[in-house]
């Protein structure tokens, strides 16, 4: 029996196990010493996990790993464009841009989730194909309709040629802003204490979301379309609230990202970053239909530990640093086939099994007769 | 005293149909499939399809006075509720959670105020006080904090009564059913119920085949048959067979097949032993029939009781077990191709899912088994490494069959979605006739076509069978229909064979073979 | 439904647009003013129409590659690039050989059969694991192999100088110029070039030949016995498997098909562009190839020979013509990358959230 639990905890936790034992051998390799190994993963903390929980709501309504997500990055940075634009820096600018990317989010969250409704049981390759598109506008409003449309002054941001944004838009003047007040520092670590109080509140915001009766709705949806329509919820409407939320918590995600960084190119900075947040989010161990708070935190340690040490320990092994870099990309893609995989399989696998049952009580049913 | 009455007066599927349900009454409503007591039940619980369809004539009234119930939220909330046969329940959350689904009891907080009411938080306390309430309510013990997905079915059903039951203006309760994925156990656990909550003053409308139930529990019977009420008495004063009797018994005896033919003699061409088919409900049950060359055998029962899953098991559609020897060789089951080589035909019962490929042409829905199986309608181009689709053959083959059974569609080149019901049948006819099977399996070829066509198509079956001494296999909810066209009737009555009769027999007898071993 | 398709044809604009479709011909419309505005541009005309037509060539095969998954119901195959993989380790495993010339493009094509067989007959298992839910996963699976070859490609022993990395003398080189191996074989065959009478017109007709003839094959293969079985199944697999069709026999087939046709169109299309792309290259192949079908008028469960030609022939149109005619009319830098992305991912939106006509 004790066994049995042994070997059923490692199935279900298959894939953070592997990525532990990935990462130690990774770790050994490399030669990082624990201070910076740790360091750069508190730092990573602070400007990923924000982003990642945005993907948790969908993932209760049963609207899979929320592609889509991308639209509330894009949002975040059109906010910080503008800011950006009208030099308002360090936490009034991040705040400012916080705000500006709720009605842009919200706007494109509500279009995301109509689609989305359009296009029941495929919201994954749609959400995904969508970002591609609206990559598309995005490019046409920062190239094209930031000058003419939209007024962009400012040299640092505009192209000389007279409008459109350029390839980088610099945030140095709020670079870290969040992350330095009220930093601790310990044993040569810094720690963002705000940045991680404000992930904090997140976390408290989706504990108590799930308690609401929103919250509690999502969950019937998520289940069971048809049964929590009977019940009468409203099913579409409940989808699109949870996309909208989503995508208003991933442009403000995307806003304590960029500001970590301080500078983002402006063209591309949102075209991975999907990717890498569910790529994350999965190596904590979530699949496609469940996720929680700890797979957020555990996926973040885990896959940045990976991110950080993968290209080192391949140059170290192979004397090219290529390998670790398409390493960490190939193992990120290879997780999410995965998950999509044992998703997939497992939405088909409920039928077999009955048949077995009614030959062996059929069986059963002769023997009884025979003694009898 | 509260009086709920109903007067229906509709066309055709419903005519005249008038009783009346006290308070604490429980009325037992039975009819063979299709007498018409969903469409009843969907018009007292204001289902969609009813005004979709066209609304209805007459009246419901409840406590005298006309109610009409737009949606069935209109219908709940004039106290009316209904369990259906299919569970609609959530998978993942608990009893609780279920019975009060969209109905939880709610505390306000300082963001629910600026956001909107939705942002409340659930009560879990008062959820758990209500939903033990409708649990005692029903004198059942289930857990209120098991998910649905552990739970055995039984305690399903019992989780969908209580979420009824936790309706505080629940004054009607429609059983559709409810024994008949119980085991027996749970079935007398759920008729103690229903006498207790009659008790407390519900009025429970209670659909069941199982006529014994019946008697059991309820004070009076009304029995339905095609769209009228026959019989509306106490239960105390009856019994089973008259019951029967007054099911299956049709006011104007038709005569049954007019040219019966006596196969006794003919020898056994297939023979079917221990069959077990996994047919989601339509499971069958260590199944033992022979069918004799040249006959027209009708296979019968009430809806879920495994009449469909013989065919579909056989023919592989389905997980099937047991032995089945056709023309002196077993046959292997689960696998289509091997009955279709053994020169078997099906036409399915679900002509859209299974029977037809509605995007594409006739020609193809006609010709395409038989291309794949007996590599008919095909060329052979350089020397047979090439086996190129001849279209000429089977336009002219389509054609053949278009004549033949009156199909009336554009060209052969349109496409099968375009087809009436009836026509669409018969492509499916013409289908298996293509394969020049010695052996047919035909399931409830009349489902869903009009009247016109019906005739047609039995007519082209009987005339198969006799002109090409085909052996013919058909399956019908349709009594009568059986008595007409087949020699001998096999009824299926939980998922077994409870007898084989010449078609000549009555329908009453053929009747209680249905209910007898219904579960 | 019979009402709307009344109100639809009440008037002949809405006749046309549901039998030709709205967005293939709002894309239409935009390509011929495109070719109207052209001259005005100051672009050669000529120049423009070999453009496109060279285009075409490169790429009809890669759109070629579609139709099978989609006959058989597999979904547009978002995984094309497992097809490209094997394409390029037919060309690269070819070069160092050491052929040249037609050898070398046909000993790839050779090289790379097995490859495709391997990858399609795997990742044909595995999207018989998850039906219905296909597309999302061949999307990662194509991701994910392009991230593995990349290691690979790092990895594997080549060591013809003129494909290897300069400097390290392992791994193969990002981007390298088939000018000596087999740039141009099938395009110069039976060349048209009008040139020399003063028109710019080239035809590569050997392209468009070769094109033709896998085109064919494909048309004949779909009127075999076989290819009727793999219609059916996309149609409706439950008839199919009453029929006894082998569901899954089919389907896997269905997808080696097109993962070899995918490997045989990047190797059209290396002749036609000249270079070989290898690493992240593959990456982006699939949805030019997936929006181009469905610009064709194509739907996710239905595709034709047609939809291939015409939807390459458009997509390759507004590829080449936005371009030289927007930029030179609107002087606001190149907007045609980004009018690409907008009706190539629009298409594929649109494809995606049509309610599916057919029963599944």
């Amino acid at each position: 029996m004790k066994k049995n639990h042994v070997v059923e905890f490692l199935r279900n936790n298959m894939v953070p196990i592997m990525f532990i034992i990935i990462c130690a051998i990774c770790i050994y390799l490399s030669g990082f010493s624990w201070s910076y190994l740790l360091n750069q993963v508190v730092t990573r903390m602070g400007r990923n996990i924000f982003l990642i929980l945005s993907l948790l709501i969908p993932i209760m309504a049963g609207m899979g790993l929320n592609f889509g997500m991308t639209l509330g990055a894009m949002a975040g940075e059109i906010a910080l464009i503008l800011v950006a634009d009208w030099q308002i820096w360090g936490i009034p600018g991040v705040v400012l841009a916080m705000l500006l990317s709720i009605p842009l989010s919200v706007l494109l969250g509500l279009m995301c989730g109509k689609l989305m409704n359009m296009a029941k049981g495929r919201e994954m390759i749609t959400g995904y194909i969508l970002n591609y598109f609206m990559g598309g506008l995005y490019l046409l409003v920062v190239l094209y309709m930031m000058g003419p449309i939209i007024p962009i002054k400012h040299t640092s941001i505009r192209l000389p040629r007279g409008f459109g944004v350029r390839t980088t838009t610099d945030l140095s003047n709020m670079r870290q802003c969040l992350d330095n007040q009220w930093a601790l520092t310990i044993g040569g670590v810094k720690i963002p204490l705000l940045t991680f109080a404000i992930i904090g509140l997140l976390c408290l915001f989706i504990v108590w979301f799930r308690k609401t009766k929103l919250g509690q709705d999502m969950r019937a949806v998520g289940q069971d379309m048809e049964v929590a329509r009977d019940a009468g919820i409203k099913v579409e409407r409940t989808r699109i609230i949870s996309i909208i939320m989503s995508t208003v918590f991933a442009g403000f995600g995307m806003i304590i990202y960029l500001q970590n960084i301080g500078n983002f190119p402006t063209y591309t900075a949102h075209t991975q970053i999907g990717m890498f947040c569910i790529a994350a989010l999965l190596v904590g161990g979530a699949s496609v239909e469940k996720a929680s708070i700890g797979n957020v935190f555990l996926g973040v340690i885990l896959f940045h530990t990976m991110f950080i040490v993968a290209p080192k320990a391949g140059q170290n092994l192979t004397a090219s640093p290529q390998i670790g870099e398409y390493f960490r990309v190939f193992v990120s893609y290879g997780i999410i086939t995965i998950a999509l995989v044992m998703y997939e399989a497992k939405k088909r696998r409920t039928r077999s099994g009955a048949g077995a049952l009614l030959a062996q009580a059929q069986q059963a049913e002769k023997k009884g007769g025979e003694t009898a | 005293m509260k009086n709920i009455k109903k007067d229906f007066f509709g066309n055709q599927v419903l005519t005249d149909i008038n009783f009346t349900l006290n308070e604490g009454e429980v009325l037992g409503l039975c009819g063979e499939n299709g007498a018409g007591k969903s469409t009843l039940m969907k018009i007292l619980f204001g289902m969609d399809v009813i005004r979709e369809t066209g609304g209805y004539e007459g009246d419901i009234l409840i406590h005298g006075e006309k109610a009409v119930f737009s949606t069935p939220f209109d219908a709940l909330k004039a106290g009316i509720g209904m369990v259906h046969q299919e569970f609609s329940l959530i998978p993942g959350f608990t009893a609780t959670e279920n019975i009060l689904l969209n109905r939880e009891p709610r505390k306000t907080n300082v963001i629910s105020q600026v956001f909107g009411e939705r942002l409340n938080t659930l009560d879990r306390k008062a959820m758990k006080e209500r939903s033990d309430a409708a649990i005692d309510k029903m004198g059942v013990k289930i857990d209120p904090n098991m998910t649905i997905n552990e739970m055995p079915v039984g305690h399903k059903q019992f989780t969908e009564i209580a979420r009824e039951l936790s309706k505080d203006q629940l004054k009607l309760l429609i059983l559709d059913e409810p024994t008949a994925v119980l085991t027996e156990h749970e079935a007398e656990a759920l008729l103690a119920s229903i006498r207790n909550m009659a008790a407390q003053g519900i009025a429970i409308i209670f659909i069941t085949h199982r006529l014994h139930e019946i008697l059991s529990v309820c004070d009076k019977v009304v029995v339905m048959r095609d769209g009228y009420v026959v019989q509306d008495v106490p239960a105390k004063d009856t019994n089973v067979p008259e019951i029967t009797r007054w099911m299956v018994g049709r006011s104007v005896q038709s005569a049954a097949a007019t040219q019966i033919q006596d196969h006794s003699d003919a020898p056994i061409l297939m023979s079917i032993r221990h069959l077990w088919v996994d047919m989601p409900g339509e499971i069958v049950r260590d199944v033992d029939l022979d069918v004799r060359q040249g006959e027209i055998l009708g296979i019968g029962g009430l809806a879920g009781q495994g009449k469909l899953g013989i065919p579909n098991g056989i023919m592989g559609l389905y997980e099937a077990g047991g032995t089945v020897v056709f023309d002196g060789k077993e046959i292997p089951l689960n696998s289509p191709r091997k009955c279709l080589d053994a020169s078997l035909a099906f036409v399915s019962e679900d002509r859209r899912g299974v029977g037809l490929l509605l995007d594409e042409s006739l020609e193809w829905n006609i010709a395409f088994t038989a291309m794949q199986v007996q590599n008919k309608f095909l060329k052979n181009l350089l020397g047979g490494a090439v086996k190129w689709r001849d279209e000429k053959a089977i336009r002219a083959v389509t054609q053949k069959y278009i004549e033949a059974l009156q199909i009336k569609c554009t060209s052969s080149r349109q496409k099968a979605r375009e087809l009436s019901g009836g026509n669409q049948q018969k492509i499916c006819l013409a289908k298996a006739f293509a394969l020049e099977p010695k052996f047919l399996f035909v399931s409830e070829p009349t489902r869903g076509i009009d009247v016109g066509a019906k005739s047609l198509v039995l007519d082209a079956l009987k005339q198969f069978n006799r002109e090409s001494g085909v052996t013919v296999v058909m399956i019908s909810s349709e009594l009568e229909e059986l008595r007409q066209t087949c020699d001998r009737i096999a009824i299926i009555s939980g998922g077994k064979v409870a007898g084989i009769r010449p078609a000549t027999d009555s329908s009453e007898e053929l009747g209680m073979l249905m209910v007898s071993q219904v579960v | 439904m019979s009402k709307s398709q009344e109100r639809l044809g009440q008037t002949r604009f809405g006749q046309l647009a549901s039998a030709y479709g709205l967005p293939r011909l709002i894309i239409t419309a935009f390509l011929i003013l495109l070719f109207i505005l052209a001259p005005f541009s100051g672009a050669d005309f000529a120049t423009q129409i070999s453009n496109v037509i060279a285009r075409f060539s490169w790429n009809a095969v890669l759109v070629l590659a579609m139709v099978p998954m989609v006959h058989s119901g597999c979904g547009l195959n978002f995984g094309l690039q497992l097809g490209i993989l094997a394409g390029l380790l037919g060309s690269t495993l070819s070069i160092e050989l050491g052929l040249s010339g037609g050898a070398c493009f046909f000993m790839a094509i050779l090289i790379a059969t097995p490859f495709a067989i391997l990858f399609g007959g795997g990742y044909g298992l595995l999207l018989n694991r998850i039906k219905g839910g296909e597309m999302m996963v061949a999307t990662y699976v194509g991701f994910s192999s392009v991230s593995f070859m990349c290691m690979m490609w790092l990895f594997l022993p080549y060591s013809n100088p003129t494909i290897v990395m300069a400097y390290t003398g392992v791994g193969l080189k990002q981007t390298f110029s088939l000018e000596n191996f087999y740039a141009n074989v099938l395009a110069d065959f039976l060349k048209i070039d009008l040139s020399s009478f003063g028109i710019n017109l080239i035809i590569p007709t050997g392209s468009i030949l070769f094109f033709a003839l896998l085109a064919f094959l494909m048309w004949a293969f779909l009127h075999t016995k076989t290819g009727t079985a793999m219609t059916a199944v996309g149609s409706n697999p439950t008839f199919a498997r009453a029929s006894g069709i082998n569901i899954d026999r089919s389907r896997t087939l269905s997808v080696i098909l097109s993962t070899w046709l995918g490997a045989v169109g990047i190797l059209v299309y290396q002749q036609g562009f000249g270079f070989l792309q290898a690493y992240n290259a593959p990456l982006n192949m699939a949805l030019p190839a997936v929006s181009a079908i469905l610009i064709g008028g194509a739907s996710v469960n239905k595709a034709s020979i047609s939809n291939v030609i015409i939807g390459t022939f458009l997509f390759q149109g507004l590829v080449t013509m936005t371009p030289t005619v927007m930029n030179s009319m609107l002087n606001v830098g190149d907007m045609s990358e980004v009018i690409r992305v907008i009706v190539s991912q629009g298409m594929i939106l649109y494809a995606l959230t049509r309610k599916t006509e057919g029963s599944k």
